[in-house]
């Protein structure tokens, strides 16, 4: 088979086609090698989607019988892979390899896929562009001057492109669902404690959530489903009540979606909205109904979640200090070693983080704001409870605008923020959430955005399947182009 | 820097326009309660591997500068 050929494949198709000997998982493997190298050497006429690519497929190749049948896999830089380099696209992290591989990635290399590379990201998962990476920003396939969206750029960039039949990303307020609505391709976030953290380089714990991206919902299911489980390594992570099972909805008869005024008015650019209202009709058409709903404490949501997550990151990111792992700056006294060793470890959006997490939680302001944000995450989870009393899913835009500008964002920290405004309230309800391509807005991808309830993931995935039957978004061009291929 | 912060705490305090003196506050949002395991061994990182990624490793152990005499 052609590389063309092979790269056409979902890697639904591709399992099969190496289940029934047709292609073998090294065949494949070498395919989206050669692609994601080609890339990487294509410097800034790349996407610059990879950290680290592996040197060769596998000496051992999984069964073909195992579920993932030996299809490769893109895996977000902060996953921590044995022996593979791990930074969470820090500097700090320089040269730092685990002495032991994330949770999840053993369990999808025990289900037979293999890791094909590291993907680039936003430092510590923390930006909307993917312009905050040690390793220079990742670029969108769909348009080369443009961010591919962050935190988990490089996933989305790789599999939109065809460098990857699908990835692995972290989301914690956005950062797979604004990605993948950024670049064209199904990305999903978890209910939160469904997949295992442990292995994640953390920046939010009460919020990180690993989940799949793929081309389309069915390879999303497929991924998923290997991901889920309870891990004794992670104490908040949960067995999923129901077993993952590969979409087969054809309609949306009885389903009733809310569409949350707070959500889909000001500050969604108008190209989106008209996108979203379209297959609000199309979902009408095919059996929902569809009303206008409220979830009043929703435009708090992002206050409250600038302020928990940077408190809990100068908590995690407070273990870099040049003594056991990555980056030293050298010094005669400890203390200056260890301010020396921050100052050039960390890039400025990690600084200020950790400085808006510090004063959070500071004495006198820690009622003011860490307490009050807490709050306003109850109140947040309790309108998504309410909502979902009348509804089966909440529906909006998943980002307000399409992918913008390399550079477009950056001095405004504030503008770069609000990019998560319509995926932030269900990280903080900690409910699933899924972004499906929803055509194209000048030229560039739209996201749809679908939330349910906790565990609720297989009849999201069914609803988010019958979307995406009936859209047809065709997201070939990427791949033909190829980055730079 | 300090102007971006203080943008940012700005729009952060419209949160103090919210009535939230009975709700309360959530630390977690799955239903998890206690999650305990026997207090036994267990194999962890081998002593070579703890010190693998460190920048100076002195006696076995992370090497660090003085602290220094004040």
């Amino acid at each position: 088979m052609s590389v063309t050929d092979l790269i056409a494949l979902s890697a639904r198709e591709a399992a099969e086609q190496i289940r029934h000997g047709h292609v073998s998982s090294g065949e494949l493997f070498e395919a989206y090698r050669t692609r994601a190298l080609a890339d990487a050497e294509a410097g800034e006429q790349g996407l610059n989607a990879y950290t680290w690519i592996a040197p060769e497929a596998p000496a051992d190749a999984p069964a073909k019988e195992a579920p993932l049948g030996g299809v490769p896999l893109a895996v977000k830089d902060l996953f921590c892979t044995e022996g593979i380099p791990s930074q969470s696209g820090s500097k700090i992290l320089e040269g730092y390899r685990p002495p032991y591989t994330a949770h999840v990635v053993e369990q999808l290399e025990a289900a037979g896929s293999t890791i094909l590379g590291k993907t680039n990201q936003d430092e510590f998962a923390m930006g909307s562009s993917n312009e905050n990476s040690a390793f220079g920003p990742a670029r969108n396939p769909w348009d080369l001057a443009r961010v591919p969206g962050g935190s988990s750029g490089g996933s989305a960039a790789a599999v939109a492109a065809g460098l990857a039949p699908w990835a692995l990303g972290t989301d914690t307020g956005g950062s797979i669902r604004q990605p993948a609505a950024l670049c064209g391709i199904v990305g999903l976030k978890p209910t939160y404690g469904s997949v295992s953290r442990y292995g994640m380089i953390a920046f939010a714990s009460s919020l990180d959530q690993a989940g799949p991206f793929a081309r389309d919902v069915t390879d999303a299911a497929l991924l998923y489903k290997h991901m889920v489980g309870r891990d004794a390594r992670d104490s908040t992570s949960l067995q999923h009540p129901d077993e993952i099972a590969l979409p087969k909805g054809v309609d949306l008869k009885g389903i009733r979606l809310g569409v949350p005024e707070e959500l889909t008015g000001e500050g969604v650019e108008s190209g989106v909205r008209e996108a979203f209202n379209a297959t609000l009709a199309l979902a009408e058409q095919l059996g929902a109904t569809v009303e206008t709903t409220h979830l009043p404490h929703a435009p708090h949501a992002l206050s409250a979640y600038y302020l928990i997550a940077p408190a809990e990151a100068s908590s995690n990111l407070a273990r870099f200090d040049g003594v056991r792992y990555g980056l030293r700056v050298e010094a005669d006294e400890l203390l200056e070693m260890y301010l020396k060793t921050r100052a050039e470890g960390f890039g400025p959006e990690v600084k200020r983080r950790i400085m808006l997490g510090t004063y959070a939680l500071s004495s006198g302001y820690y009622d003011a704001y860490y307490g009050r944000a807490q709050k306003v995450r109850t109140k947040i989870a309790e309108d998504f409870r309410a909502a979902f009393e009348r509804f089966d899913f909440v529906v909006t835009p998943t980002a307000p605008t399409v992918a913008f500008r390399l550079g477009e964002k950056t001095a405004d920290p504030l503008e770069m923020y609000l990019q998560d405004f319509c995926t932030v309230p269900m990280s903080l309800a900690g409910i699933p959430a899924i972004s499906i391509p929803n055509g194209l807005s000048d030229g560039l991808p739209v996201g749809f955005q679908i939330a349910g309830p906790a565990f609720s993931e297989n009849r999201l995935l069914d609803a988010a399947y019958v979307l995406e039957q009936a859209l047809g978004f065709d997201g070939s061009a990427p791949r033909r182009n190829g980055g730079a291929a | 820097m300090s102007r971006e912060l203080s943008a940012v705490l700005d729009h952060i305090e419209k949160i103090g326009e919210l009535d939230l003196d009975d709700v309360p506050a959530t630390s977690h949002v799955v239903d998890v309660v206690n999650a305990l395991r026997p207090d036994e061994p267990r194999p962890s990182l081998r002593r070579e591997q703890a010190l693998a990624n460190a920048p100076e490793v002195v006696d076995d152990g992370f090497g660090v500068p003085s602290p220094g005499a004040s």
